[in-house]
């Protein structure tokens, strides 16, 4: 696929900025995509902008009092409110620069989370704040289960995956529930600008963090983000897991700009699901008949996003 | 120069918090507190203060929206009752804890279940330590007075701390009452501009909301008791200076009658000046009673109540909450605390009274006042007594 890049994106990787604004030192596990995402992210955000963040995994690995890997204003408020407390930061900084209580400059609030702050307990504050237009970016960051509580389930896990809450055993096959669709949700509230991104594809993931940053309005990243200590894999593969998330279909990375969808990496041929599946001590349960279920439903999934690019709405 | 005018106190309410010039509202619609978001609202829509009002899809979004204003330097306010107040439960204690000067009014209004709309102050009591300053207003007056004065205390360098002014639902909130109403020029030298500490600005990036270890959380927690037990030097001042410009008397106790009084009522809230009239009446039929009301919740002012109860014999607390299976109702349960190690301390009795909106009157207090002197032979007591049960 031959690529176009507007300007003020990134082409190479040695074009990325090199200020840290996330930075080394914090409590991460080894292998933690988690946290190479949130550094990529911070990157391709630059200095000027505000960070919420609610409870979980990042909170506790990046701000151990007295010790901050920010170099970013960043705050925490509780686990529910990321996206409110984003938007009332949009609203300070808006108000402030207006009556000149601030330096007159552009920066922009963004509010974070993982997947269980964002589509269970925050999804409340998430939608009101994504209906309401704030011009705030919100990335959230799945690797897939409450890692910070010790791996429970999330509604973003995984059919088939064994956590904590949904353990796999004679009865059971693990998590019963498919996952769910975070960014179609987010499409529906009619935001400027949707995408998916996943950490072992840094500049694809850069580029949809500045685009977002540049949208006048609410923007959403949905960035899978590998997580070896709750996959059950060797911290090695954190990069291989994302690439394997994207080559099987399972996680397909595209962007939704005013309703209009669009790939941004396309494997050629899709691989078995089975390649992603079985480095994964979370799905080494599953059966044969148990994995074609899953590879179905990752047909049927990917056909149905393959439409929508496919067959795009009429401009206005 | 103040006018005077008469007003819905809700009204009056959101008119006060307009005259402090606030830069962010985040505001959710409940009752009895539903004009103050309304009316705040239109003064916004109508460009009558430059502010953000924020149309926020809960309460907990709506105290977490006004943290993240604060946090970058904002005045904020909001406003809530009952089951809203609770669904800010979250939130409140981390926005003493970040030290965040926000300003709240809350409506008071019972708790759910069964529903019930009315006034009582079991909302509040059960936010009681939450580290916010806590105030009671007993009318619209005292509403518009401390809503601004509020803003001061929570905004002062020693205090740093969120603010609730408390009026009771309906009874005040409903109310149209005559109001003097500051002017701008009389707010602006009141209230100066807010200087925040530190704020979520790049030009200096801080972490605010850092997760606390075991050795770290004692202190923090410390230092909230200590800016709060502090704080009531700020507020005794604050008052002087608004007694000053606008000659009107704040305190912390606020005593009626109570020289050489035998029984002494004590309430909060808007039931005070109900109380005054039975304490006049009692006081006609020979009997010496006298009334303290309660302005300020948190700190709590132990010194002043020591003070006004020196030489009084019998102490009725009225309650309009209930510390269901506890040792008092959760405002007589403080007084008999703190009064413990007073070598002369009045006999005390808790009436629970006033509950969702069932109406106290003169004759009550009337009736609580004489009983209350009949107490003080009766023993063993209980620790509270539902006061007009039906039935019984
Ligand atoms: C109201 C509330 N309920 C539960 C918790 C406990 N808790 C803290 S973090 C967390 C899970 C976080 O999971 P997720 O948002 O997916 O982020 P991750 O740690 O996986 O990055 C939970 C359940 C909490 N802090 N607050
Ligand atoms: S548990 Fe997972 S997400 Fe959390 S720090 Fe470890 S690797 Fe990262």
């Amino acid at each position: 696929m031959k690529r176009k890049y507007p300007k003020g994106l990134v082409k190479n990787i040695k074009l990325v900025d090199r200020e840290e604004y996330f930075c080394p030192g914090h409590r991460a596990c080894q292998g933690c995509g988690e946290a190479l995402a949130v550094r990529l992210m911070c990157k391709a955000l630059g200095r000027d902008t505000v960070i919420a963040c609610p409870t979980g995994c990042i909170e506790i690995f990046s701000t151990p009092y007295p010790t901050t890997a920010w170099k970013l204003p960043w705050i925490h408020v509780a686990f529910p409110n990321a996206a409110a407390v984003g938007s009332g930061v949009e609203a300070g900084l808006k108000v402030l620069r207006r009556k000149g209580k601030i330096p007159d400059r552009y920066v922009k609030a963004v509010a974070i989370g993982g997947d269980g702050g964002t589509a269970d307990i925050g999804i409340q504050a998430l939608s009101g704040a994504m209906e309401r237009g704030h011009d705030m970016l919100y990335v959230c960051f799945d690797n897939e289960a409450y890692m910070n509580t010790g791996i429970q389930r999330s509604s973003a896990t995984p059919f088939g995956a064994s956590t904590t809450t949904a353990p796999a055993g004679k009865e059971s096959i693990g998590n019963k529930t498919w996952k769910k669709n975070l960014p179609e949700i987010m499409v529906a509230h009619n935001v400027s600008y949707v995408a998916t991104a996943t950490n072992s594809h840094p500049i694809d993931f850069m580029n949809k963090v500045k685009k977002a940053r540049e949208v006048k309005g609410t923007a959403y990243i949905h960035c899978l983000s590998v997580c070896p200590t709750g996959w059950r894999a060797a911290p090695e593969l954190c990069i291989e897991l994302g690439r394997l998330a994207v080559e099987t279909g399972v996680f397909p990375l595209y962007e939704v700009e005013n309703g209009r969808y669009r790939f941004t990496e396309m494997p050629g041929d899709l691989r078995p699901v089975e390649d992603y599946l079985k480095v994964q001590g979370r799905f080494r349960h599953l059966t044969p008949d148990q994995i074609k279920t899953i590879q179905d439903r990752v047909n049927l999934e990917y056909r149905k996003l393959m439409n929508k690019v496919e067959h795009p709405p009429p401009e206005l | 120069m103040s006018r005077r005018v008469g007003m819905e106190v809700a009204i009056a309410a959101a008119e006060a918090v307009a005259l402090c010039n606030i830069d962010v509202a985040a505001v959710y619609p409940i009752t009895p507190n539903t004009h103050v978001a309304e009316h705040l609202a239109e003064i916004v829509a109508e460009g009558r203060i430059d502010s953000e009002f924020i149309t926020v899809e809960s309460e907990h979004s709506a105290l977490s929206a006004v943290l993240g204003a604060a946090g970058t330097g904002a005045r904020t306010f909001t406003a809530t009752s009952s089951q809203g107040l609770l669904y800010m439960q979250e939130v409140m204690p981390i926005a003493s804890a970040m030290r965040l000067p926000v300003v709240m009014v809350i409506a008071n209004r019972a708790l759910s279940g069964p529903l019930n709309i009315w006034n009582d102050h079991s909302d509040i009591m059960l936010q009681r330590d939450m580290g916010w300053v806590s105030l009671f207003a007993e009318n619209g007056q005292e509403v518009v007075d401390m809503l601004i004065q509020a803003f001061k205390i929570a905004e002062h360098r020693e205090v740093m701390l969120p603010v609730n002014v408390n009026m009771d639902g309906f009874q005040l909130t409903h109310m149209v009452e005559p109001i003097e109403l500051p002017d701008q020029a009389e707010v602006d030298r009141f209230l100066l501009e807010y200087k925040p500490y530190a704020t979520l600005h790049p030009d200096r990036p801080i972490t605010m909301g850092a997760f606390a270890m075991p050795e770290i959380f004692t202190e923090v927690m410390k230092a909230k008791d200590v800016a709060i037990v502090n704080a009531k030097k700020t507020i005794l001042e604050v008052w002087k200076e608004w007694e000053s410009l606008f000659g009107r008397k704040y305190e912390p106790v606020a005593a009626y009658k109570t020289e050489g009084a035998e029984v002494v009522l004590l309430t909060m809230g808007s039931m005070g000046e109900t109380a005054e009239v039975a304490i006049d009446e009692l006081r006609r039929e020979g009997i010496s009673a006298g009334l303290l009301k309660l302005k300020l919740w948190r700190p709590f002012p132990f010194k002043e109540l020591k003070k006004a109860v020196k030489g009084v014999k019998v102490l009725a607390v009225t309650d309009r909450a209930v510390s269901y299976g506890g040792p008092g109702g959760p405002v007589c349960a403080e007084i008999r605390s703190a009064l413990y190690d007073e070598p002369e301390r009045p006999v005390i009795v808790d009436y629970i009274i006033g509950l969702g909106g069932r109406d106290v009157s003169v004759e009550d207090f009337i009736t609580m006042g004489k009983r209350a002197l009949e107490a003080k032979i009766k023993k063993p007591r209980e620790a509270y007594k539902f006061y007009g049960v039906r039935g019984e």
